[in-house]
């Protein structure tokens, strides 16, 4: 049977479609067909000046638009040659943080949903929203942040900001553990994402898996340790990597605990950052048209979904002459035909949940 | 029933003239349709709101609210917007059989509360094969789930329809087994007969009887859940997976009926569960004569009404529990729901209806220590729990508002 699932499908999270051929409940493959949300924002790029595309970096991952905006600032400022302020540094790193906090709570809560757990999702909306609150505090917005600037952030943080955030650090991690004990340690859980959808750390290099879908095969590869940037190096935190304690090395539980762990160690680089963060300008002066010289630049930048790469020439003139975004769901996606053979239609949902896959990101 | 018609018939000359096997049936006729009118359909409309609201609150969300005092009458609401629907037929489905299939899975359902009782008297008909008749009417769901999901010539609904048939057709041999353990001890399939051979009071249950019919009790709690396709066994209507199952091409009040059955179903899964283990309507007898006692109309409603309010209550309970299972576990796999049937509660069916038998010809008059020991560890256990909830709240509290009328 050939059954056609997406692009309009509850759990696709979005406009993908999965062509999948099925023996009844099993399945014999499934192959993406990406495409559905493309919307030319590299070809944007070329059209804007540096810090008017900054809006629409939020719009190739909307869930981790921080990431997106500042991997985006990192080139254009390692291009022109911009040192920015080590408060602006911390802001980003802070603000990063954040984002990568509610990205794992929306994936770990969506995974939920996805195998029929209502309540943990609703209950890690709940805390995403808190993080909102606070992000919406610092620059304006809810979603789409568009607070990194070429030359630093665009406000500095708001008077007792920092105390909010510690607050609601205080009050999340006790909440985490809730979480942990309704959902973590179900014993259906560990039935339905043990030793499902398993990906071999080989597997995961071959594939260009990248972020807590690699870490969770059991590679200890992190953008922030590995190829340090900003001010990572002076940040004390682990790498969460996947065990296997529910099945096999790499499976969906693996990738699901990744994020719950990160979650925690998002928490600890938060507070290390508040107690270190230095007074001064959140903002270096910029020419007001920024004139790049030409050549080209590509920059690493550890998103919520791995490795985001951003590649950018200049033909040094006020545009980008090309900018490329190599994200993570688009390498997520590819796994999927060779991993879902055999598996029954229940797991491939488990599966794509897991992968954390973001369809703006695929396409951009 | 009968005594009703006969004083009907002695009030009421005209209806001297015809045989009093039709006026019998008449009021029969007219007593369960009233019943099925003025209270399985509010109750399964009310159980849809109490659900929204129990889960909304578990959730920390407010839940429908707007329609009438703590929105109430949102499934009035959602009634009436059901019935206003435009009645889609996709073109390319099978337009009688597609037409057909919600009725029968309404029918199927509605016809197994004939045998539900209320109280000693309130029943609309006590079936000496009562609780067989409850299994074998109840099958005519899946006929109607399976049509629904072939006649639509969707492809989803085919999955949820093909997962549905096979999940209630496995699961009820398990119930059959844990029904068949209460069959042996009271020698009777009436449903009344069995809450007559029970007591008010918890260790004259038969789900303490003997150390085996907790197990049985568990199983037929289980194998209902799975049977009214209920989390963690609604993988028929996956949503994330299959859409919606069987009911994606509904719409309109078709698309209701489908919910009324599963609305319905909870109170059925429950009715049956206290009826067979949790002693039925039975009041302690004491209360009884005091209130037959009372002389008057009061002595004729009196004990039914208490009656009923104790069945429902406990009821009640255990439909609070289904939908407390509903909001907290995710679903299983249809592929580990199958294991679960046939490795698990198939054997353990067999096992409680074996022990059962010995302990009947080992105890023929039973062992009331044993009743008091389960009724004492049943305790230990529900109050361990509340103690756990207790910790857990404690544990997770935050300055939150906790009012759940808001």
């Amino acid at each position: 049977m050939l059954l056609n699932m997406g692009p309009q499908h509850p759990s696709t999270h979005g406009v993908i479609r999965f062509v999948v051929k099925t023996d009844g409940e099993v399945m014999s493959a499934a192959v993406p067909d990406v495409g559905y949300l493309h919307r030319s924002i590299e070809k944007i790029a070329e059209k804007a000046t540096y810090n008017g595309f900054m809006p629409w970096t939020d719009r190739v991952d909307y869930l981790a638009a921080m990431n997106c905006n500042v991997a985006y600032a990192m080139a254009v400022e390692k291009l022109a040659g911009i040192e920015i302020t080590r408060r602006a540094e911390y802001l980003r790193v802070i603000a990063m943080e954040l984002n990568r906090i509610i990205s794992h709570l929306l994936a770990v809560g969506s995974l939920g949903m996805d195998i029929g757990a209502y309540t943990p999702f609703v209950h890690a909306l709940r805390e995403r929203e808190k993080v909102n609150d606070l992000i919406e505090e610092l620059c304006g917005q809810r979603l789409t942040y568009n607070y990194a600037r070429v030359g630093g952030v665009i406000y500095d943080m708001t008077p007792n900001w920092d105390k909010k955030v510690i607050a609601f650090m205080d009050q999340f991690e006790p909440l985490l553990n809730e979480f942990d004990r309704l959902l973590t340690g179900n014993k259906i859980l560990h039935k339905r994402l043990g030793a499902v959808g398993v990906v071999t750390a080989e597997e995961a290099a071959n594939y260009n898996l990248v972020g807590p879908n690699l870490r969770g095969s059991g590679v200890k590869w992190d953008l922030r340790k590995d190829m340090p940037y900003s001010v990572y190096p002076e940040l004390d935190f682990q790498i969460p990597v996947g065990t296997g304690e529910a099945g096999k090395l790499g499976d969906c539980f693996d990738r699901y605990m990744v994020r719950i762990h990160e979650m925690r160690e998002s928490v600890k680089i938060l507070r290390q950052c508040f107690e270190r963060i230095p007074a001064g300008e959140h903002q270096v002066k910029v020419p007001k048209k920024i004139r790049p010289p030409a050549g080209d630049v590509y920059v690493r930048n550890e998103s919520t979904r791995g490795d985001l790469g951003v590649y950018l020439v200049s033909d040094g003139s006020d545009k980008a002459y090309r900018v490329k975004f190599r994200t993570g769901s688009f390498t997520a996606m590819s796994i999927i035909e060779k991993v879902s053979r055999g598996m029954m239609v229940a797991d491939l949902i488990a599966f794509i949940a897991s992968l954390d896959i973001v369809a703006p990101e695929i396409d951009r | 029933m009968q005594k009703l018609a006969d004083l009907l018939i002695s009030k009421v000359t005209v209806l001297q003239s015809i045989p009093a096997d039709f006026v019998y049936l008449a009021v029969q006729l007219v007593f369960a349709l009233v019943m099925l009118m003025a209270f399985v359909a509010p109750f399964a409309g009310i159980v849809s709101w109490v659900e929204r609201r129990v889960a909304a609150r578990m959730m920390d969300r407010v839940g429908p609210n707007r329609v009438g005092p703590q929105g109430f009458f949102q499934w009035i609401a959602d009634g009436i917007k059901s019935i206003l629907k435009e009645d889609i037929v996709p073109t390319a489905a099978d337009p009688i059989l597609f037409r057909l299939a919600p009725y029968l899975v309404f029918a199927g359902m509605f016809a197994a509360f004939v045998t539900i009782p209320f109280s000693s008297g309130l029943i609309i008909a006590d079936l000496n094969v009562g609780i067989f008749y409850l299994i074998a009417i109840t099958s005519i769901v899946v006929v109607g789930i399976l049509m629904s999901g072939w006649a639509s010539n969707n492809k989803y609904s085919l999955l949820g329809g093909m997962r549905s048939a096979a999940q209630i057709v496995s699961y009820e041999i398990p119930a059959g087994l844990a029904i068949l353990v209460v069959v042996f001890l009271t020698g009777s399939l009436s449903i009344q007969d069995i809450i007559k051979g029970q007591g008010a009071y918890p260790w004259q249950w038969y789900i303490f009887d003997n150390p085996f019919m907790p197990i049985a009790f568990v199983s037929l709690f289980i194998s209902s859940l799975a049977e009214g396709n209920r989390t963690p066994f609604d993988i028929p209507e996956a949503e994330s997976e299959l859409v919606s199952g069987y009911s994606t091409e509904y719409s309109g009040m078709r698309f209701v009926f489908f919910y009324f059955e599963e609305w319905a179903n909870i109170y059925l899964i429950a009715a049956v569960g206290t009826a067979l283990f949790l002693g039925g309507w039975q009041i302690p007898p004491a209360v009884k004569a005091w209130a037959t006692g009372l002389g008057g109309a009061a002595s004729v409603i009196l004990p039914h009404a208490l009656e009923f309010v104790t069945f429902f209550l406990k009821a009640l309970v255990i439909v609070f529990v289904i939908i407390w299972i509903r909001w907290t576990l995710p679903r299983i796999r249809v592929d580990q729901l199958m294991a679960l049937c046939w490795k698990y509660l198939t054997p353990f069916g067999f096992v409680a209806s074996m022990g059962v038998a010995v302990w009947m010809v080992l105890f023929p008059q039973g062992v009331p220590v044993v009743r008091y020991a389960l009724c004492g560890a049943a305790l230990a256990v529900l109050l361990y729990f509340f103690y756990r909830v207790a910790y857990q709240v404690w544990y997770s509290r935050q300055p939150v508002h906790v009012n759940p009328f808001v």
